[in-house]
């Protein structure tokens, strides 16, 4: 051998040790036998870890052979990591609070298919869950991931503040949106807002601007995989409405400068909860903590207003939810598959977690459930929920990068940077097109 | 004696020595290979593969390069908000430095006192500096602005202005000057009072002073600082991140990315970009090509520094 092939042999030796594949797992292990599972999940409140707690005990009681070592508080950049890492101490079951990265995780085979385990089962998937469930924890037919409680954006509005700007009811059209918003915004003699009808800026809270745009009802992407936005009449009217709004309540720099005076979205200062805002766009689970913190004002939830000429499909929402599903480095995948199966498709189960947590349940038979809860400003979000034209984000090969790219565009719009909004969503889809062929192998 | 012992005898004899300056060497190699050169070969590696972390990479040519420089619309703001601190953050913080190490090598009294407050911000870690920072320029309900505007000056939005964020985190820098002013205070008073007293007598002024006798001694220190700056300020992260990520007041779930550099990708790096296409995006290949330009462009921006014409270095160093 040259002495010129030997570094040559030894760069290489170092380079393949830099990207050996992570270890992958099995289906083969018995049922019969004592197995711990890891069990990863992103609930760290107290009450929402003490009810996934309680899930798990139910699910021992069920299974006394499995014993399930549950880690909350993990976010999703932890699980990519840890998954992509591989290890001894790779979790079996993990879950993520977003339908964002599921494509993601399909596409890569992070997280293992389902489909067989639920077939495998006798479950039928399409009956079992609401269909925008079903589209958002597959992708391109893999179905790597199942809906785990699910969560729809709604409006919550000031009862007292509509009651004193004379408006009657909850707007259902743009139009009426729009008018009640500016209504509803009172100023102070020098200007500046006292307390605004409802605060337009893409970051505020939960304002992203996926979870408005699903008003219009848009479809992101083409038969072939290609961004559309540019071609969706919905996208031009939607961000055309926005910077309407933005302009009829004070334009952007006021309303950026008012937003700078707001709380934490999670503590007792945060903008609804203090009556800086009159409406205001958040999800179900808002509910329990405004009840909690008992706000100075009497408050109630509607629908998101839809545009005016599509009025027939008020009652829809923007959804999403917590997903659950198995690592690929799992060696224990039928007993993982037991702890998935139970926490996603026993009625009981379900209907108990959603109950604990507030959060909208995630199977066909769970929705129909007597056993759940009564209170009408939670109610609103199961309607949003069971309702036909309720939809989710499409998943995507590299997971919610072009999300993150329609935001980065909604910033754009709303602070007056793009002139031309064709130009600009042609330039949009160019980008998520670009984006979606690097991440593709 | 037999013919040819001598110059076996003196080649063990080199041989021995080149093995024991490796024995010696090997450390620092061995650190060098591990830390430094396999990482780099690794980066030139992957900038040419598909390799998302899970699966086994792929070759995939010049698409990686291709996409960052002609298809992604941030690498452009990335680089120009990195050299734009490069050489702002960099001038003023020497500039800076040399002032307030003139201060407390000067001032008559009370120079512990100055000594100390200028150094004690730089002992606080930089994410709660930069925190701190936020909430006293916030343009709502800051003290800062609340001041200014008692006094009837329209304050700025800082962190939450385009215009003003870069200028904000030259401010934290400013703030953070301890370091500096350490260095240049022991430069100053390394030069020989012989000199300034001999250039009092011939009638030099301060200026003058500065010029022909401060000036020339602290060049190498001078020189040391703005290359550990352009070093350090090729990788400013932290305190971008978090300012960018504090001021724009987004709510970030568990499973979300946010996008860096609020506000309209002012405060966006560089090595940010790095971050999120490698570990947010798992696009080794793309966040390979970006180190690889940042390592080129650091190079030259430190070679240039390091020619004698660029006026910091002298023949004797």
């Amino acid at each position: 051998m040259s002495r010129a092939r030997v570094p040559l042999l030894l760069a290489a030796g170092l380079l393949l040790t830099g990207c050996a594949h992570p270890s992958t797992g099995s289906a083969d292990d018995d049922l019969g036998r004592p197995v711990t599972l890891k069990f990863w999940h992103g609930w760290s409140e107290k009450k929402e870890v003490a009810a996934i707690d309680a899930s798990i005990a139910r699910f021992e009681k069920l299974h006394p052979l499995i014993k399930v070592e549950a880690t909350g508080n993990v976010p999703d950049s932890t699980v990519n990591q840890a998954l992509r890492a591989g290890g001894g101490n790779a979790p079996d079951v993990v879950s993520s609070f977003t339908t964002n990265n599921v494509g993601q995780y399909c596409s890569t085979g992070m997280w293992v298919d389902l489909d067989p385990f639920l077939a495998k089962s006798g479950l039928d998937k399409s009956r079992i869950f609401p269909a925008p469930l079903v589209r958002y924890s597959a992708h391109q037919g893999r179905q790597c991931a199942l809906p785990l409680l699910a969560d729809a954006y709604g409006l919550y509005y000031n009862k007292d503040a509509f009651e004193k700007a004379g408006i009657a009811r909850p707007p259902r059209t743009m139009s009426e949106f729009e008018d009640a918003a500016v209504r509803l915004t009172q100023r102070t003699k020098d200007g500046s807002y006292r307390q605004l009808g409802f605060m337009p800026d893409f970051r505020l809270y939960q304002n992203s601007p996926d979870r408005f745009f699903a008003q219009w009802g848009p479809r992101y992407f083409d038969g072939e995989g290609k961004a559309m936005l540019a071609r969706e009449p919905a996208a031009k009217q939607f961000f055309s409405f926005h910077r309407e709004l933005v302009s009829a309540l004070g334009g952007y720099t006021q309303l950026e400068t008012f937003r700078t005076t707001f709380g934490d979205e999670m503590s007792s200062q945060n903008a609804f909860l203090t009556g800086k805002l009159a409406m205001h766009l958040d999800g179900e689970w808002r509910g329990l903590m405004l009840d909690e913190a008992k706000p100075g004002f009497r408050w109630g939830t509607a629908p998101l207003p839809v545009p005016d000429d599509r009025a027939g499909t008020y009652g829809r929402g923007y959804l999403t939810g917590t997903v659950v599903g198995i690592a690929h480095s799992s060696r224990h995948q039928n007993a993982a598959w037991e702890l998935v199966k139970f926490l996603t498709t026993d009625t009981d189960q379900v209907v108990a977690f959603a109950n604990a947590i507030h959060n909208v349940p995630s199977t066909n038979a769970a929705l129909a459930s007597p056993k759940l809860d009564r209170d009408p400003a939670f109610r609103t979000f199961l309607d949003i929920a069971s309702h036909p034209d309720s939809t989710g984000m499409p998943p995507s090969v590299n997971g919610g990068q072009y999300i993150t790219a329609l935001q980065d565009f909604g910033y754009a719009v709303e602070a007056g940077k793009v002139r031309d909004l064709d130009k600009g969503l042609r330039a949009l889809d160019r980008q998520i097109d670009d984006d979606n062929l690097q991440s593709a192998n | 004696m037999a013919p040819g012992t001598a110059p076996a005898a003196l080649r063990r004899r080199r041989t021995r020595e080149r093995l024991r300056t490796l024995g010696f060497l090997s450390p620092w190699l061995a650190g060098f290979t591990v830390f430094f050169g396999y990482p780099l070969v690794a980066t030139v590696y992957f900038s040419f593969m598909h390799y998302n972390q899970i699966q086994a990479p792929a070759f995939v040519g010049l698409r990686n390069w291709k996409y960052v420089l002609q298809q992604m619309p941030l690498f452009g703001p990335a680089l120009w908000n990195t050299l734009w601190l490069v050489v702002v953050m960099v001038a003023l913080r020497v500039a800076f430095g040399i002032g307030i190490g003139l201060l407390v090598t000067r001032v008559k009294t009370g120079a512990g006192f100055f000594r100390t407050a200028f150094y004690l911000p730089y002992l606080a870690p930089p994410v709660a500096a930069t925190v701190v920072f936020v909430f006293l320029l916030n343009p709502g309900t800051g003290p800062v602005n609340e001041a200014l505007s008692a006094v009837g000056i329209d304050a700025p939005n800082w962190f939450n202005d385009p215009d003003w964020a870069k200028p904000s985190l030259v401010l934290l820098s400013l703030w953070g000057i301890g370091d500096l002013m350490v260095v240049f205070m022991a430069a100053l008073l390394d030069v020989p009072k012989e000199q300034y007293e001999a250039a009092e007598l011939d009638g030099a002024g301060a200026f003058a002073r500065f010029r022909y006798v401060t000036w020339p001694s602290i060049t190498p220190i001078v020189m040391f600082a703005v290359v550990t700056g352009v070093v350090q300020t090729m990788q400013y992260y932290t305190q971008a991140l978090v300012a960018g990520k504090l001021a724009s007041g987004v709510t970030v779930g568990p499973g979300s990315v946010i996008q860096p550099g609020y506000p309209d990708h002012s405060t966006l790096t560089v090595p940010q970009l790095v971050y999120s296409l490698g570990f947010q995006n798992f696009n080794t290949g793309a966040a390979c090509v970006l180190s690889l330009v940042l390592f080129a462009v650091a190079m030259a921006v430190t070679s240039l520094l390091m020619r004698r014409s660029a006026g910091l270095l002298t023949a004797e160093d």
